[in-house]
């Protein structure tokens, strides 16, 4: 018999959820609760957009001046790269 | 039974083993619209480099293996594959640009200088991150000596689990241009405090494992699980203020 979570023992559960790491009876109860709670669907959907959007941000490039600088005080300490 | 053998350690190690078994997640996720290719660039993303993770790390474990030997220009190699995402951290954790700029510096003189003392437990780059994080977190003590500061300071209200806002959302690509869209996302995580944006950006953004982030950061791997939580639902919560379906909000109170 599976036991029935609550919205906030889901919540508990969600990153374990979205990171795949929840196993067995646990996933069993918490797919169970998302198919049930349209509100907890709604939390699982946007967290992954949330986490997805976040993940597809990328870096901005280094300012030239501060690339620079720092090979500079590389090169003071022996580090001889070049230009890099 | 109780000779000579080393006592196994009571805290996590410096430099936790490289965990491809960690480096899951993908598998759930069928994100169509917010897929990273539709965003910003078109270098490698740390998604993309999960895929030639054991390409990379051999290929590292050379780089790293030709900088101990004073190969300045190996070294260089790992400077532009990773000054991005530190000076990335850097912002992040010190909310100021000019800090963020000493943290970049400082972070890899110091790699520089103790590559020989790395002993290659863990990937490269998590041993430079916590370099990285290291600086970052003292220049944020200076900045707020009056508050004292710790990332291991407990957080948990319980509170900031519970959702304030539910509603679906739209594709946030189709009504935000990529400009909007990155003020809209680097505002929304710099509003969180420092600990939960410092173990979203390591656990979400970089894809460092749970055990590096614990790592990294020197605290325990259940107190990154629980930041983790907390913070993906307060950026959840903020951006959904921007990213809610318009008519639909009827729906989110069912
Ligand atoms: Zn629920």
């Amino acid at each position: 018999m599976m036991s029935l979570l609550t919205c906030n023992q889901f919540l508990e559960e969600l990153s374990e959820y979205l990171d795949e790491t929840a196993e067995g009876e646990i996933r069993k109860a918490i797919e169970q609760h998302i198919s049930e709670c349209p509100n907890c669907w709604v939390v699982v959907d946007t967290t992954k957009k949330t986490i997805a959007v976040y993940k597809g941000m990328q870096p901005e490039p280094i300012p030239k001046p501060l690339h620079d600088r720092l090979i500079r005080a590389l090169a003071k300490k022996g580090c001889c790269a070049g230009d890099a | 039974m109780a000779g000579g053998r080393p006592q196994s350690p009571a805290r996590l190690p410096p430099e936790p083993p490289f965990a491809p078994r960690s480096h899951r997640r993908a598998g759930g996720f069928e994100l169509s619209h917010t897929r990273h290719n539709g965003m910003i660039g078109s270098e490698l993303t740390p998604g993309m480099a999960q895929l030639t993770a054991q390409t990379a790390y051999s290929d590292e474990s050379d780089l790293v293996a030709r900088a101990k030997a004073g190969d300045g220009a190996a070294f260089t190699v790992l400077v532009n594959r990773y000054e991005r995402r530190i000076f990335r951290l850097a912002k992040h954790i010190t909310q100021n640009e000019e800090d963020a700029e000493d943290v970049l510096q400082d972070a890899f003189l110091k790699a520089y200088e103790h590559i020989r003392g790395f002993q290659e437990q863990s990937r490269f780059y998590t041993w430079l991150v916590r370099i990285a994080v290291n600086e970052a977190l003292m220049k944020l003590r200076k900045r707020r000596s009056g508050k004292l500061f710790s990332l291991d300071e407990d957080v948990d209200t319980g509170e900031e689990t519970v959702p304030r806002e539910i509603a679906v959302w739209d594709n946030p690509e189709q009504r935000y241009s990529q400009e909007e869209l990155r003020t809209i996302l680097q505002q929304t995580i710099d509003s969180l405090p420092p600990i939960f944006r410092t173990v979203f950006v390591l656990r979400d953004v970089d894809e460092l494992s749970t055990e590096e982030t614990a790592s990294a950061l020197g605290i325990s791997v259940p107190a990154v699980k629980s930041r983790l939580l907390r913070a993906r639902l307060q950026l959840r919560d903020k951006l959904t203020r921007f990213f809610k379906r318009k008519a639909d909000d009827v729906f989110a109170y069912l």
